[in-house]
């Protein structure tokens, strides 16, 4: 399929949205005006832009503690997003959650959360919700490789295949759980073999280049909600960052890294697109210009945001109030 | 007078389910052998061929897999009954009850339910060893977010299930496995019960004897032989563990002034830990005697028949804690 100018646009206005968000988020932290952990999605920011627009409103997404970029695609605006980093109480999850826990649950986005494989099976009572009532939607799931270590993953995986159920298992295979390399983890490091082992239609792409993840995405979606059952999609990425913001990178080269980067899904589009004649400087300029005012609008209504008041701390611990009793 | 029926505790189980299975169709029970197997206690016994295989969901052992799809399916419209063979194999699900079910209400600001019921078997007493005869319910009532009940009689074995249905949060109920073989009455037409209070099972003046799920009839046999001593004890049944109703525990040390906590748990940061705690600090001034623990033996629960015995809550040793407290 070739790419027209619209599509080539829209995948670079997805991607960087999430490179400056974060870019800003990691000036923010610097600055202390958000804490605990921030985990960067720089250098994967084509799986996002490539499977979440491709997800239908219907649909449900459960994310992990890396997920400012799904949140963002999702359609969460911005500014609650960063609202949640600073704490505020305007923020996505009223401050609740912060950056590892983004929910918008009126755009059907259940989560960051931050047990690796915590949501897989969560994603399976989805995947039962949506079959036994027919509803017709599915629910994508996103985790690292490194869930796939997890016991949960493997429970999940059995579970969803057995029953048949409408879920995608998106794998962000960005080779590294926080320090641990996936050889230095796994005895066979062929993700798709895995799911297979459970009967599982398995597919692997690379998730450095927009358009083939997109092309994935919406072939797997068709198939899962075909009825034919889950699918496990592995993508294939790099994180160009440190794991969290405490993460000192002893564990891979410097090369390595850089060698990651000179394949940056952003510079690669950009590359090809002007080669082709679908993108021009001004293009680019003029999308850079649109998320500058996105962010700078997020920022500012972050830092207008409110504190919640101490005394209401204990709310929305029980949705129901219990009768003299605590 | 209402007409009762005759049946076990787990016959009242079995129907409380059934009522709700009946009620409400988006209601399924989903766990390891519930269907084909009828229930490991027989508690689903017959309801495959009433309600098929969608709604009684036999599951692979996998606890932490079928426990957080309950909680997904819960999030995505569902009212699931997940029953978990006991609860110690319920700690391979902790994660998904502990880090999910509890905290996505508050992680979310309020805008996720988690109406999940969690069913499980307690308590020992059955010669099964230590992988099989404990009493971890406190563990689970120490976490915020969670609704932890232990249905005592046959009414609430019945009306829990029903009650935790309706309630937007997250029910486990704790069903002692020493219960189920009980005979008892049950109203033909059962009323509703609540998930909240404690209730006073014996009225009594002389002391207070706070108990919950298993123990209750314990506490209860041990009443019936401290009266003919003219030893009049209160037997509190706690009903919820979490919250608990510190009112009714209260009202009654406030009557009675001695107090004998009865918990099938271990002693060292117990459930019987926190109710005393509670007691000093909400009646301290109320009390004329030190409380006193019955518990069970900090050994993992053996297996030959004296030594389970003597690791367990007997009724003579609830008679000898009133009396010392009495005294």
């Amino acid at each position: 399929m070739k790419p027209d100018r619209e599509t080539v646009r829209g995948h670079l206005h997805a991607m960087l949205r999430i490179r400056r968000f974060e870019e800003k988020c990691a000036e923010l932290y610097g600055a202390g005006l958000i804490r605990g952990f921030l985990h960067l999605y720089i250098g994967e920011e084509a799986v996002a832009a490539g499977v979440v627009p491709r997800i239908a409103p219907g649909d449900a997404i459960l994310a992990t503690y890396r997920e400012h970029g799904h949140a963002l695609l999702r359609g969460i605006p911005a500014r609650q997003i960063m609202a949640e980093m600073y704490g505020k109480q305007e923020g996505c999850s009223h401050g609740r959650g912060g950056s590892m826990h983004l929910f918008d649950v009126s755009r059907r986005f259940y989560g960051g959360n931050a047990i690796v494989a915590g949501a897989l099976p969560m994603a399976v009572g989805f995947g039962l919700g949506d079959r036994m009532r027919g509803t017709g939607a599915v629910t994508a799931c996103f985790f690292g490789e490194g869930a796939v270590a997890e016991g949960e993953f493997h429970e999940a995986a059995n579970l969803a295949s057995l029953w048949k159920l409408p879920v995608l298992f998106c794998c962000e295979n960005n080779l590294y759980a926080m320090g641990t390399a996936l050889d230095r983890s796994e005895a066979d490091t062929d993700l798709c073999e895995k799911a297979r082992s459970y009967r599982m239609e398995a597919r692997s792409v690379d998730g450095m280049d927009v358009f083939a993840v997109a092309e994935a995405a919406r072939a797997a979606l068709e198939y899962v909600r075909s009825g034919a059952g889950p699918l496990f999609l592995e993508l294939k990425t790099y994180r160009f960052r440190a794991h969290s913001m405490f993460d000192p990178e002893l564990y891979r080269s410097r090369e390595e890294v850089e060698a990651w980067r000179e394949r940056c899904p952003i510079e690669s589009l950009k590359r090809t697109a002007s080669a082709a004649g679908l993108l021009t400087d001004e293009d680019v300029a003029s999308i850079e210009r649109a998320i500058a005012t996105e962010i700078d609008d997020a920022v500012a209504f972050a830092e207008a945001g409110t504190w919640e008041p101490v005394d209401t701390l204990a709310r929305d611990v029980y949705a129901r109030a219990s009768g003299g009793s605590s | 007078m209402t007409d009762t029926v005759r049946m076990t505790y787990r016959e009242a189980l079995r129907q409380g389910l059934l009522a709700a299975l009946r009620r409400d169709p988006t209601v399924f029970l989903m766990g390891e052998d519930v269907g084909r197997y009828g229930g490991t206690y027989a508690v689903s016994k017959g309801f495959l061929e009433e309600f098929g295989e969608d709604r009684i969901r036999d599951a692979p052992l996998s606890e932490s897999g079928f426990v957080g799809a309950g909680i997904g399916a819960a999030l995505n419209g569902l009212k699931p009954v997940v029953e978990v063979m006991t609860v110690n194999f319920s700690l391979l699900a902790l994660d998904q009850i502990v880090n999910n079910a509890a905290t996505l209400r508050h992680m979310s600001g309020g805008q996720i339910n988690v109406p999940v019921v969690i069913r499980m078997t307690t308590g020992g007493g059955r010669q099964l060893a230590a992988q099989h005869s404990h009493s971890l319910e406190g563990w689970y009532a120490h976490v915020p977010g969670l609704r932890i009940v232990a249905p005592a009689t046959h009414a609430d074995a019945y009306g829990m299930i029903l009650a935790a249905l309706d309630d937007p949060d997250p029910v486990i109920i704790f069903e002692h496995a020493m219960l189920l073989n009980v005979e008892g009455e049950l109203a033909a037409e059962p009323g509703p019960v609540d998930l909240d209070r404690a209730a006073v099972r014996r009225g009594g003046s002389h002391a207070t004897v706070v108990t919950y799920g298993g123990s209750v009839p314990k506490a209860l046999e041990a009443a019936g032989e401290l009266a003919k001593e003219g030893i009049e004890a209160e037997v509190v049944d706690l009903r919820s563990l979490r919250p608990l109703d510190d009112a009714t525990v209260m009202a009654s040390v406030r009557k009675t002034h001695r107090v004998v906590i009865v918990d099938e748990g271990w002693k060292s940061g117990s459930l019987s830990a926190e109710i005393m705690a509670r007691i000093v600090e909400q009646a301290f001034f109320d009390l004329d005697a030190p409380m006193i623990r019955v518990c069970s033996e900090e050994v993992p629960v053996p297996y030959a028949r004296h030594l389970e015995e003597a690791a367990l809550p007997q009724v003579a040793d609830v008679v000898a804690a009133v009396r010392q407290v009495v005294a």
